[in-house]
């Protein structure tokens, strides 16, 4: 067992957990959103942010696959994070306005309005990539991946054609943070294309 | 033909040791004479495209009908990129080292008549002091070079890179020759970190420490480890990685073989972005050249050693060059970062360890052998030792690719070396790093061109681009800039860099059309340092830099276009308007033409006016004015 801090509480955590599996085991929270027990972490949304503090150095970390390590102090909650966590929050807000699952995490911390333009009021996916991740990793069928790059990425069928593999087992839609999936779940089987549109 | 006659073929050209080698060279120079003269025509990617093959094709037909006489007869030599690309095609005459700049063919007959026969140089074609119009003849004289320390580029517009008895002559191999006989792998590793050498492709990690990691990380876990060769370069506006590779690209191999050798290693992989078709050509040209000579490949130099390297085209994507995207990409997945808890000296390509440096780096390691560590550790300053490579781009009259000793001040590159702006005014402000690094302003011109010091002003070295800005240049026009490049080339897998670049520019986008408050200004460094905090990879982590160094030292510009909504450098559109000064206005018409609008009306002689609803603000009108008349506010 190796010992450190998160804020003010001593911790245990075995030598390959992560720092959120160790913040979990004692019940402290930190908000996730691309992190499954099911599928491997991928880094992709930062929501669950740390910082690090060892000897006189200190740095922003993700908790999802941060290791655990002797004498750390891990805060949850310094300005650093609560920044980073502000802006991924709002920025969210705008990006997939019309996920009731994002607004109920932003007001939890207290974000209510995006400074942001909405591009498209109907959008709901934030692109976390658990759907592409358990598709592939669980049901072993790779039915969806992420198509395009940069900020034209989006979750759809390879060569964007209505896929095969696809077994409708609804994984995809129960791991889906945002309530996107339940919508594109057609599109991925059915006969239209499925992209963001 | 029969194997065994093939393999005697190969025996044959194949250096079976070191005292072979130096047998070689010295065989090689003495059949050199060195009064012969050279016509050097830099085939360098500027060059090229400016027509230099018609250039040395000319020189060689008039040569051929000057009828000299076999022994007399002058040699012509293409080269890599002499740095002097604004300038080009460049023509050197060696041994005297006369310059001749824009060269065309039509040229040729004229240089081999007048400078080869009859010595006299060909006064057109010299170059001139921009300021006195002086001729300056000689190489180097030209202060473009003088200020210069050339260790890294020495070979580079000196030898034919695609000619590896060329480098042997130029003494290329020696320091391999030297690691073979009298150095163990620890010793090479020892001779490294003692020079102090620090990676010049952005972060400045110290090199010897790497290698010294990657060792202890093989020993741990046994296997292979693997050695890389980083020629992504994707920072726009910079050339220094694809001038070394098509210039010297024996240096780069020759780098390579070394590490190779103190590493333990025996597969070695150069990245090279697919759009440098030259500098891709001319390393595989040298590499199957050194593996013919048993420089590279199996039993290298007869000492049992084997090392092979392979050449991975990239993908074109500026975030390809980031260690962890770079290898998934060489392993045939999409060059996709990972967060790096683990280093890759511990699990890289393959999840096996390795060493990742960049194009320079690599060229470094041969002088470094070859003159020991003392010798580069005087070239330099402490904690960043040797030199280093710019590209010199922007508002400068002198163009191109520079080396410095590190430590050199920042104004001195720009002033002495770039002959400073056009026009004669000071410079605003430099760009150093690319699109990662940070704006450093005018008043910070002492400010020493090393690693710790570019970071303390908020900048950093980064992997060699410098762009100058003059008083035209608007700061928030030069980060929106930036933003835009990396919105392209963010590759979408974490949310801060996907969405924040893209949120940090359009906040940006109002300053310039005056739309923004101070608040704005609060809440864009909340987002830029959330994104530094925040991003998996250091694409994003460095993406906010050129937006807080401009507000940082050009405060009071941002609040100039947020509070009164101009913009003083008269390049933001939305808040500025064109206007003539009747005074100054020579009615020469120029401008009236020149305009796209037609919206300028006056007669001949006579003061112009410019119809303020009419006009598009491109500006076209006051580039055109000899006169200084059309101004902006
Ligand atoms: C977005 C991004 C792009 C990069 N591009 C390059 C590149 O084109 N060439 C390069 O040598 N290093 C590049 N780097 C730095 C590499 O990740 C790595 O640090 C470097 O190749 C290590 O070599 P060095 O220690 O010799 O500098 C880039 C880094 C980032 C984050
Ligand atoms: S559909 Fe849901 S699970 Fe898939 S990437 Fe979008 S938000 Fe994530
Ligand atoms: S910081 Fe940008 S480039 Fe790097 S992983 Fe995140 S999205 Fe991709
Ligand atoms: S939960 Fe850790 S990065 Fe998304
Ligand atoms: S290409 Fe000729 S000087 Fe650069």
């Amino acid at each position: 067992m190796l010992k450190f801090k998160i804020n003010d509480q001593e911790v245990e955590a075995l030598p390959e957990w992560t720092v959120l599996e160790a913040a979990r085991e004692k019940g402290i929270h930190i908000p996730t959103l691309c992190y499954h027990e099911a599928v491997g972490p991928s880094g992709a949304c930062r929501l669950c942010v740390v910082e690090v503090v060892e000897g006189n150095w200190s740095k922003v970390v993700i908790s999802c696959m941060y290791p655990v390590k002797e004498g750390i102090t891990v805060f949850t909650d310094s300005a650093r994070v609560k920044n980073v966590r502000r802006w991924i929050l709002e920025m969210l807000l705008a990006e997939c306005p019309a996920s009731k699952e994002i607004q109920t995490l932003a007001a939890e911390y207290g974000i209510k309005n995006s400074r942001f333009s909405i591009k498209n009021p109907e959008e709901q996916c934030m692109l976390c990539g658990l759907c592409v991740r358990v598709c592939r990793e669980v049901v072993g069928v790779s039915a969806i991946t992420t198509v395009g790059r940069g900020v034209h990425k989006v979750i759809g069928t390879p060569f964007r054609k209505p896929s095969e593999a696809c077994v409708a087992c609804g994984s995809c839609v129960t791991v889906c943070p945002t309530g996107a999936m339940q919508t594109r779940l057609d599109a991925v089987r059915g006969p239209v294309d499925a992209h963001k549109s | 033909m029969a194997q065994s006659q093939l393999a005697e073929q190969e025996n044959g050209m194949r250096i079976q040791s070191i005292e072979a080698l130096d047998a070689l060279r010295q065989d090689i120079l003495a059949h050199q004479d060195p009064k012969r003269p050279i016509l050097i025509v830099c085939h360098g990617t500027g060059c090229l495209a400016n027509g230099s093959p018609k250039v040395s094709d000319a020189l060689r037909k008039a040569i051929a009908k000057a009828g000299f006489q076999a022994k007399v007869m002058p040699g012509i030599k293409t080269t890599g990129c002499h740095g002097f690309c604004s300038r080009g095609p460049l023509v050197i005459i060696k041994p005297a080292g006369l310059f001749y700049q824009q060269v065309k063919a039509g040229d040729a007959e004229e240089i081999v008549n007048t400078t080869l026969i009859k010595g006299d140089p060909v006064e057109r074609l010299l170059y001139r002091d921009p300021n006195t119009k002086e001729p300056i003849p000689l190489e180097k004289e030209i202060p473009f070079y003088k200020h210069q320390q050339r260790v890294i580029l020495r070979n580079i517009g000196k030898v034919d890179p695609t000619d590896i008895h060329d480098t042997i002559a130029a003494g290329g191999y020696q320091a391999l020759a030297k690691t073979l006989t009298t150095f163990s792998p620890e010793e090479v590793i020892s001779v490294v970190e003692k020079s102090g050498l620090r990676g010049r492709g952005g972060a400045g990690f110290p090199t010897g420490r790497k290698w010294r990691s990657a060792v202890a990380a093989k020993q741990k876990r046994g296997g292979p480890v693997y050695l890389v060769c980083n020629g992504d370069e994707g920072d726009p506006g910079a050339f220094m990685d694809r001038t070394i590779m098509e210039g010297d690209p024996h240096a780069v191999l020759e780098g390579m073989i070394i590490g190779a050798y103190a590493l333990g290693c025996n597969q070695g992989f150069i990245y090279v972005r697919a759009e440098y078709p030259i500098a891709i050509k001319h390393l595989i040209i040298a590499m199957d050249q050194a593996r013919a000579m048993g420089l590279l490949g199996q039993n290298i130099l007869g000492t049992g050693f084997n090392f092979d390297i392979q050449i991975n085209r990239g993908a074109g994507a500026f975030v390809c060059g980031e260690s962890t995207a770079l290898f998934t990409s060489i392993e045939g997945r999409a060059g996709e970062p990972r967060p790096k808890y683990v280093r890759s000296v511990e699990e890289g390509l393959w999840g096996k360890p390795t060493v990742l440096n960049n194009v320079e780096t690599w060229a470094n390691v041969p002088i470094i052998i070859e003159k020991g560590a003392d010798w580069y550790n005087q070239i330099g300053v402490p904690n960043s030792t040797g030199t280093k490579v710019f590209s010199l781009v922007g508002k400068v009259n002198n163009v191109g690719l520079v080396e410095v000793p590190m430590g050199i001040p920042l104004g001195k590159i720009v002033e002495k070396i770039g002959g400073g702006v056009p026009g004669g005014e000071p410079f605003k402000a430099v760009q150093t790093g690319g699109p990662s690094g940070g704006c450093i302003p005018y008043a910070l011109k002492e400010v020493a061109v090393d690693f710790d010091s570019l970071t303390k002003a908020g900048s950093m070295m980064g992997s060699g681009g410098m762009i100058v800005m003059d008083r035209r240049d608007c700061v928030v026009d030069v980060a929106r800039y930036f933003l835009k490049f990396l919105e392209e080339e963010s590759c979408g897998k974490c949310l801060p860099c996907r969405l924040g670049i893209t949120r940090m520019r359009e906040m940006l986008d109002t300053f310039s059309q005056g739309r923004g408050n101070k608040q704005d200004l609060d809440d864009l460094m909340g987002l830029a340092e959330a994104i530094q905090d925040g991003s998996l990879c250091a694409l994003g982590g460095s993406a906010p830099n050129p937006v807080l160094t401009t507000v940082k030292y050009f405060k009071d510009e941002y609040l100039v276009h947020i509070e009164q909504q101009r913009c003083p450098a008269g390049v933001c559109k939305d808040l500025i308007t064109y206007h003539i000064d009747s005074e100054k206005c020579t009615g020469c018409m120029v401008c009236a033409r020149n305009c796209p609008q037609k919206c300028i009306s006056g007669e001949r002689k006579n003061p112009h006016q410019i119809e303020a609803e009419t006009c598009i603000r491109c500006g076209i009108c006051m580039d055109s004015c000899k006169f200084e008349a059309v101004q902006v506010s």
